[in-house]
């Protein structure tokens, strides 16, 4: 596991004290009349994974788009290392669900590991060797080398999945935004993602996904943050599952959690 | 056949020429847009609705080509935002709000045209008269186009990404609701500078069949902007030499040879046709 106090971050490559850490105080969101999410207070470190766990409609893709600055908060702030993470947007990589994907848009896994290398070269400037380098080793870590020339459409659910973090992977984000990724995996599929996702926290992102699977989270994420509008815990994943909390958050009596 | 050829040597045929390769190439490269963003549909109700901000810039302006070019943009903004304020504070959705906003806005358009006398010129509104173009037309053709290709080239990557996972767009700071104005914009003043050519019918078969062709035949996403731009003059120059001594529509011939095009690639693409050799 990750050392709390020092840890080789990836990307920088240097050793450094308490890590990076994502702060939310106070965050609220509203959609006209409607508040979606109150109140929403959290911190976590990069070297963790953590779960947004709540009932439909909770709010947990709000709190996703929020920290994605696709949606604006009503109040409240979002820091990164103490300053506000609006700009640091090349430190979140965001990562789509798997429905919302259009699969037959014409692109090869490379071209989308590429877009990865947007938010770091800009308008202006076309990709440099450097960024070239940078693209195949995202697409080595996630062994899609051989895959990188076919067509996004023409992958495995599982090979898809990862190439979108490759492109995550090739954008050097601290933050990693995943909408609902365990969505219709199998077991096998289920179980490579959650190794890969704590793989990449323990490499020094701090992963962040929606999730609804409640008898798989324990297993996949460290942290969790159950939801219903507004915060009702947030901690060690065990801590936040008890029967009391679910009951809090989904208002019946909901099934036994197997570990 | 000699008359074809002393046809070659006037003025207006070689005008037209240059119009059928401008409008077309213009419309088949932005068609890479509609393709990807799938949003065809949208589009042919969009030209639909240009055809009352045309009848009511001549109501109030007479027939001039810039004035009819703001009578469109604005007939198309009130009609592919009305629809969408519509379906967002009602309970009708976007798709039926379109769709009666588009027929009531193409029906007024008519009546207005009728009505200031101009029933020979609605055909022209409605499928188009590329021998009627001027220079100015032409200039204008040439200038959207112009501004068509260099945006996009010069936006490629962001678009692309934009076009893609307009969320992942987002989150990486491209600024995409100014992206979705930009395109709404592009679109709709191609669709304007080739509104003489095809007509507000016939557009969109322009402004789709040279980037579909294209997507039959490659998984690469700017082979669909240059492939589609060449391919839409290319069939509009070929419908150009078929329409003279078949005593075809011109406007009508470019459709049906891009759709023929189109059926060709569907069927015998070596990589995705309905008709390829199965290894």
């Amino acid at each position: 596991m990750v050392d709390e106090h020092e840890h080789i971050c990836w990307g920088g490559g240097h050793h450094h004290h308490g890590g990076h850490t994502l702060s939310a105080h106070q965050l609220c969101a509203r959609y006209g009349d409607v508040t979606a999410l109150s109140s929403i207070s959290f911190s976590a470190s990069c070297g963790h994974t953590l779960a947004l766990i709540g009932p439909n409609g909770a709010g947990k893709s709000t709190l996703l788009n929020l920290l994605a600055g696709l949606i604006q908060p009503s109040s409240g702030t979002i820091l990164w290392n103490d300053a506000p993470l609006y700009n640091a947007r090349q430190e979140i990589a965001y990562m789509p669900q798997r429905t919302e994907v259009d699969w037959r848009f014409p692109i090869t896994v490379r071209e989308l590991v590429e877009m990865g290398r947007y938010p770091a070269t800009g308008i202006w400037k076309s990709l440099r060797r450097h960024d070239h380098e940078i693209v195949d080793r995202a697409l080595a870590s996630l062994e899609l080398q051989d895959l990188q020339k076919r067509q996004i459409g023409a992958l495995s659910g599982g090979q898809q999945q990862r190439a979108f973090l490759a492109r995550a992977l090739a954008q050097e984000a601290h933050i990693l935004l995943l909408d609902e990724p365990f969505t219709g995996l199998d077991v096998p599929g289920t179980e490579s993602l959650a190794r890969l996702l704590r793989a990449l926290a323990e490499e020094g992102r701090l992963v962040i996904a929606s999730h609804h699977d409640l008898s798989t989270a324990s297993r996949i994420f460290d942290l969790s943050m159950l939801l219903n509008r507004s915060a009702i815990a947030f901690g060690a994943t065990a801590d936040v599952l008890t029967e009391e909390n679910l009951f809090t958050a989904f208002g019946k009596r909901h099934i036994t959690i197997s570990v | 056949m000699n008359d074809f050829i002393r046809f070659l040597g006037e003025p207006i045929a070689q005008r037209s020429l240059w119009a059928c390769a401008v409008v077309g190439f213009s419309n088949g490269f932005v068609s890479a847009l509609v393709v990807l963003r799938r949003s065809s549909l949208q589009i042919g109700t969009i030209s639909c609705a240009l055809l009352p901000g045309i009848a009511l810039a001549i109501l109030f302006f007479g027939l001039m080509q810039l004035s009819i070019l703001i009578g469109a943009v604005i007939a198309g903004l009130i009609v592919g935002l009305g629809s969408l304020f519509i379906s967002r504070t009602g309970r009708a959705d976007h798709d039926t709000a379109l769709s009666i906003l588009h027929t009531t806005a193409f029906a007024l358009g008519y009546i207005i045209l009728i009505r200031l006398g101009l029933q020979q010129k609605v055909d022209d509104w409605l499928f188009g008269n590329i021998m009627s173009m001027g220079d100015a037309d032409l200039w204008i053709a040439w200038g959207t186009g112009a501004l068509a290709v260099l945006s996009i080239t010069v936006l490629y990557r962001p678009l692309l990404i934009y076009l893609f996972d307009m969320r992942a767009a987002a989150s990486m700071g491209i600024p995409t609701r100014a992206f979705s104005y930009g395109i709404f914009t592009l679109i709709i003043l191609v669709l304007v500078s080739s509104l003489q050519a095809v007509g507000a019918f016939l557009t969109l078969g322009l402004m789709v069949a040279p980037a579909a062709t294209m997507y039959q035949l490659t998984d690469r996403a700017s082979l669909m902007f240059w492939g589609g731009g060449l391919i839409g003059a290319g069939g509009s120059i070929l419908a150009f030499f078929l329409s003279y001594p078949l005593g075809w529509h011109l406007g009508a011939t470019i459709i049906v040879v891009l759709g023929c095009i189109f059926l060709l690639a569907w069927l015998f693409s070596p990589k995705f046709g309905l008709l390829r050799h199965r290894g």
